[in-house]
C-alpha cells in the first residue's frame, strides 16, 4: 500500500488534481482510498457526486466514540473509499487535532485495508501545525507531490511544505515524490516550475495545462474522466496518474532560504 | 543573636568558606552551562559581600524541581481557598482532580452561604471538546452546576488545551452572568504561563483587583478594619491569628483568601489596613488597592512567636490608639502565659537542632522565625517559586530585568478612585517608623544566619548533596520530595499542607509546630529501621 500526501497553497486545485488523478488510477485497476484532511470537507466531492459525506469528526460527535467504518466512509466512482475527516467551524477548537483525532479513528476501524493499492490524504494549504502534518507524521504518508503553479505565493507555499518535509523526513522516512503544476498560465511557467524543482533536487512529475472542461466537470461533480473520458484532459490525468504510479524519484527536499526563491522568481519573471 | 568572640569569628569564617566550598562542588557535577545558571541560585550568606540571588527564572530541563504550574498558583492557591464562589476547572479532569482539597485550605460554613470547599468542578475536556472547541461544554456545565448548586459566583479556571484552543472564557462568563443573573468571574492561567505557579498568582491578583475588590460596599465601616492579605488558612492558620485580631479591637474585613467569602473580598477596599503574611502570592493586589483605593499594607509575620509580637506591635504603632496599645500588651502576656510551660518543655527537647527549609516564596522566610522561638537552627533555606524581592527585599524590585515571561502577564496600574485613607504624612511617618515592613518587605536574606545557604528551585541532585554534607535533623518541606529525604534516613514534614496537623500560627500554633517537631525529629524509629541495602 502506498500512502500519498497531497499538500499545497490553499486553492491552487490539490482536491481537484487529487480526484482527477484518483479516478485515473482506479481506472487503471487499482484500489484506491481518499482521505480529506480538510475542515471544508469537499475533498471527496467529485468522487461522490456531491458533499454527501458525514465527516468523520462529525460522526464522532454525534454518535460518540462506538462508531463503525460504514458509518464514515462512502464509496465513490469506480469502487474508491472516500472518508472526510471534518473539523469544527472555522474560528473554535482545533482542526489540527480533529485530523489527528480522525486518522487515529480511522486505523483503530481497520479502514487501512492490506488490499487498498493507495490511500491518498488531501491536506489542507500550507503546514500550519503539527496537526496538519499528522499525513507524514509517524510514518503514514511516505511519499508527498506537492500541487504548485507559476504564481509566486504558490511557490512559496511549496518551498515552505518542502521544510516540513524535510523536518519529518529524519523521523518519519517520508520523501518529496515531486511537483505536479496545475498551470495558471503563468510566463515562462513550465521552465520556472523545472528550474524550482532542480533547486529543491526533486523532479516536475507532470505539467497540467489549464482546461475549462476541468470546471466544467466540477460543476456536474464530476472528475473528468467520469464526465467525460474522451477529453484531452482525461488524457491528461491518465498520464499524471501513470507518472506517479510508475515514480521512483523520493528524495529528501532541500528547501531554499527567501532570497535565493526570490532570485529565481525575478530571473524566470523577467526572462522575455 | 549569639555574642561573637574571636575565636567564634573564626569559626563562621571557616563557615562561609566551608559551604562555599560545598556549593561549587555540588554545581561542578552539571554540565558547564547549567553548573553556570544553577551557582547564581545558590549563596552563602556573607555579610563582607553584597550578595544577589538568581530567581523566578525558567527551571533547567531535565532537573528534577518542585515547581507547579500557572493554573496551580491561580485556583489551587489564591482562588481555591473562597468559600462560596463555585471553583470550576475548564480542562481535562486531572487539573480539577489533583488541586481537590490537596492544600489543606480550611474553611467553615456559614449560615447563609454557599459552601463548596468539599466539592471539585470541572468541565472534563475531552478530545473531541479540544477539536470542536469546548466554549458550549463550559457553557453547558455553568448551567449544570448552577441548576444544581444554585451559586452567587462561579469561577472559571483555564487549563493548558483552552489557551491552544482559543475557547473565550470570558465571553462564555459573560453570557452566563446575562442569563443566568450571577457573577461568574474568569483566570487564564494556563499552566504553560511562566516559569512557575507565581504567573498564575499574578493573573489571579488581576482577576481579584479587575472584578471583584470595590464591587461591593461595607455597610458600617470602623476606624480598626483590616484585610489580611497571603494567608490561605492552611490548617487552621487564620483560626488561631482573627480571634487575637479582635481581642485587640480590629475587625477583619476579609482574609485573602483563607476561609473567605465573595462579598467579604469585595468590600475590602473599605479597609484602613491590610496586612500581608504571603509577600510573593498576592503583593499584586496589595500594590493595585493602595494605587486604586489608598488602603496601605503592613508586611507582617505571624508564623513564629517573636515575630508575632513584633508584627502586633507594628500594627498598634500604625493604629496609634491607645486602647489598641494597650489590649495587644495585654493579648500578647496572656498568650505568652499560656504557652510558656508547654514551649519550654519543646524548647529543651529541640534545642540546637538543624533544619533544611524548602517551601514556597514567603513561608521558607516565616518558619525560619518560628524555629528559632523553639530553639532550632535553619542551616539552609529556599523558595520554589519566589522572585528576587522575596529574597533581597523590595529594594531589588528596580533591578530586576523583565524576563520574556512577565510580558505575557498583563500588569496593571490605576489612579486613585476613592478620596486616600490616610493623609500622606501619615503614610510616609510610617514608612519613616516601620521602614522594613510599612509597604516593603526586607526579604529573607537579610534575616539569615552568617554561613547559612540560600537556595532556589532546588532539585533532587542538590537536595541530596546538602542532605549528605550537612545532616539535617528535620527537612521542612513537601510531599513531592519528602520521601527522599525520609530514605535517607532525615525526618520530614510538609510545611505545605502541615500534613494533617496545624495550624502553626500565633502562639498557640507554635506549640503544635514545635510539637511536631519534636514528634518527627526525636522519634525513636530513625534510629531502628536499617534499610534492606544497608543489611
Amino acid at each position: 500500500m502506498r500512502q500519498v500526501a497531497i499538500y499545497g497553497k490553499g486553492g491552487i486545485g490539490k482536491s481537484t488534481t487529487t480526484q482527477n488523478t484518483v479516478a485515473a488510477l482506479s481506472e487503471m485497476g487499482k484500489k484506491v482510498m481518499v482521505v480529506g484532511c480538510d475542515p471544508k470537507a469537499d475533498s471527496t466531492r467529485l468522487l461522490l457526486h456531491g458533499l454527501n459525506q458525514k465527516t468523520v469528526l462529525d460522526t464522532i460527535r454525534d454518535e460518540g466514540e462506538d462508531i463503525e467504518l460504514d458509518d464514515i466512509m462512502r464509496s465513490g466512482y469506480g469502487n474508491t473509499k472516500c472518508v472526510e475527516s471534518g473539523g469544527p467551524e472555522p474560528g473554535v477548537g482545533c482542526a489540527g487535532r480533529g485530523i489527528i483525532t480522525s486518522i487515529n479513528m480511522l486505523e483503530n476501524l481497520g479502514a487501512y485495508d492490506d488490499d487498498l493499492d493507495y490511500v491518498f490524504y488531501d491536506v489542507l494549504g500550507d503546514v500550519v501545525c503539527g496537526g496538519f502534518a499528522m499525513p507524514i507524521r509517524e510514518g503514514k504518508a511516505k511519499e508527498i507531490y506537492i500541487v504548485a503553479s507559476g504564481e509566486m505565493m504558490a511557490m512559496y507555499a511549496a518551498n515552505n511544505i518542502c521544510k516540513g518535509i524535510r523536518k519529518y523526513a529524519n523521523q518519519g522516512g517520508v520523501r518529496l515524490g515531486g511537483i505536479i503544476c496545475n498551470s495558471r498560465k503563468v510566463d515562462n511557467e513550465e521552465e520556472l516550475l523545472k528550474a524550482f524543482c532542480k533547486k529543491l533536487g526533486t523532479q516536475l512529475v507532470y505539467f497540467v495545462p489549464r482546461d475549462n472542461i476541468v470546471q466544467r466537470a466540477e460543476i456536474n461533480k464530476k472528475t473528468v474522466i467520469d464526465y467525460d473520458p474522451q477529453a484531452p484532459q482525461a488524457d491528461v490525468y491518465r498520464e499524471l496518474a501513470r507518472r506517479i504510479d510508475e515514480n521512483d524519484m523520493f528524495v529528501v527536499p532541500n528547501p531554499m532560504p527567501t532570497d535565493e526563491l526570490e532570485k529565481l522568481l525575478i530571473e524566470y519573471g523577467l526572462m522575455d | 543573636m549569639i555574642e561573637r568572640n574571636h575565636t567564634q569569628d573564626d569559626m563562621m569564617e571557616s563557615l562561609v568558606e566551608k559551604n562555599k566550598k560545598l556549593i561549587e562542588d555540588i554545581t561542578d557535577s552539571y554540565p558547564k552551562k547549567v553548573s553556570k545558571e544553577r551557582k547564581t541560585h545558590l549563596v552563602v550568606i556573607d555579610p563582607s559581600e553584597e550578595q544577589h540571588i538568581m530567581a523566578d527564572v525558567a527551571t533547567i530541563p531535565g532537573i528534577m524541581t518542585n515547581r507547579g504550574c500557572s493554573y496551580a498558583g491561580a485556583k489551587g492557591v489564591v482562588f481555591g481557598p473562597v468559600k462560596d464562589i463555585l471553583h470550576l476547572t475548564h480542562g481535562p479532569i486531572g487539573c480539577g482532580y489533583y488541586t481537590w482539597n490537596t492544600r489543606r485550605n480550611l474553611a467553615e460554613p456559614e449560615e447563609g452561604y454557599n459552601y463548596f470547599i468539599k466539592n471539585c468542578f470541572s468541565t472534563n475536556m475531552q478530545e473531541k471538546d479540544v477539536v470542536f472547541g469546548g466554549e458550549k461544554k463550559l457553557y453547558g456545565a455553568i448551567k449544570e452546576a448552577y441548576e444544581i448548586f444554585k451559586p452567587k459566583v462561579i469561577g472559571i479556571y483555564a487549563t493548558c488545551p483552552v489557551g491552544l484552543i482559543g475557547d473565550d472564557i470570558k465571553a462564555v462568563a459573560k453570557r452566563a452572568e446575562e442569563e443566568l443573573g450571577i457573577k461568574v468571574i474568569t483566570v487564564s492561567c494556563e499552566g504553560y504561563k511562566g516559569v512557575s505557579q507565581s504567573a498564575g498568582h499574578h493573573l489571579a491578583s488581576n482577576t481579584l483587583i479587575m472584578d471583584i475588590v470595590g464591587t461591593e460596599e461595607l455597610e458600617d465601616p470602623t476606624q480598626y478594619d483590616i484585610n489580611i492579605f497571603g494567608e490561605y488558612n492552611i490548617g487552621g492558620d487564620v483560626w488561631l491569628v482573627k480571634p487575637l485580631l479582635q481581642k485587640i479591637g480590629y475587625r477583619v474585613v476579609s482574609v485573602f483568601t483563607g476561609d473567605s467569602k465573595y462579598d467579604d473580598l469585595a468590600k475590602a477596599h473599605k479597609a484602613k489596613l491590610s496586612i500581608l503574611m504571603c509577600h510573593r502570592s498576592i503583593n499584586y493586589t496589595n500594590r493595585m488597592m493602595e494605587e486604586k483605593f489608598g488602603v496601605p499594607w503592613l508586611k507582617v509575620n505571624y508564623i513564629g512567636i517573636t515575630s508575632t509580637i513584633e508584627s502586633l506591635r507594628e500594627m498598634a504603632k500604625f493604629f496609634d490608639d491607645p486602647m489598641i496599645y494597650e489590649n495587644t500588651e495585654k493579648v500578647i502576656e496572656e498568650e505568652l502565659k499560656k504557652i510558656k510551660p508547654r514551649l519550654d518543655y519543646y524548647r529543651e527537647r529541640l534545642k540546637g537542632k538543624k533544619a533544611i527549609l524548602f517551601v514556597g516564596g514567603s513561608r521558607a522566610h516565616h518558619y525560619q522565625d518560628l524555629l528559632k522561638d523553639i530553639g532550632m537552627e535553619t542551616i539552609v533555606a529556599g523558595y520554589e517559586f519566589a522572585h528576587r524581592d522575596d529574597y533581597e527585599g523590595r529594594k531589588i524590585i528596580p533591578e530586576i530585568k523583565e524576563a520574556p515571561h512577565h510580558k505575557i502577564l498583563d500588569t496593571y496600574h490605576f489612579e486613585r478612585v476613592t478620596e486616600p485613607v490616610y493623609p500622606k504624612e501619615k503614610i510616609e511617618e510610617m514608612k519613616s517608623k516601620m521602614p522594613d515592613h510599612f509597604m516593603n518587605y526586607e526579604g529573607m536574606m537579610v534575616h539569615m544566619e552568617e554561613g547559612s545557604i540560600v537556595i532556589d528551585d532546588f532539585n533532587h541532585h542538590e537536595t541530596e548533596e546538602l542532605i549528605k554534607a550537612l545532616k539535617p535533623d528535620i527537612f521542612l518541606s513537601g510531599i513531592k520530595d519528602r520521601y527522599v529525604f525520609q530514605k535517607m534516613g532525615v525526618p520530614s514534614r510538609q510545611i505545605h499542607s502541615y500534613d494533617y496537623s496545624g495550624p502553626y500560627s500565633a502562639f498557640e500554633g507554635a506549640v503544635n509546630f514545635a510539637r511536631d517537631m519534636d514528634m518527627a525529629i526525636n522519634n525513636p524509629i530513625w534510629k531502628e529501621v536499617t534499610p534492606p541495602w544497608k543489611k
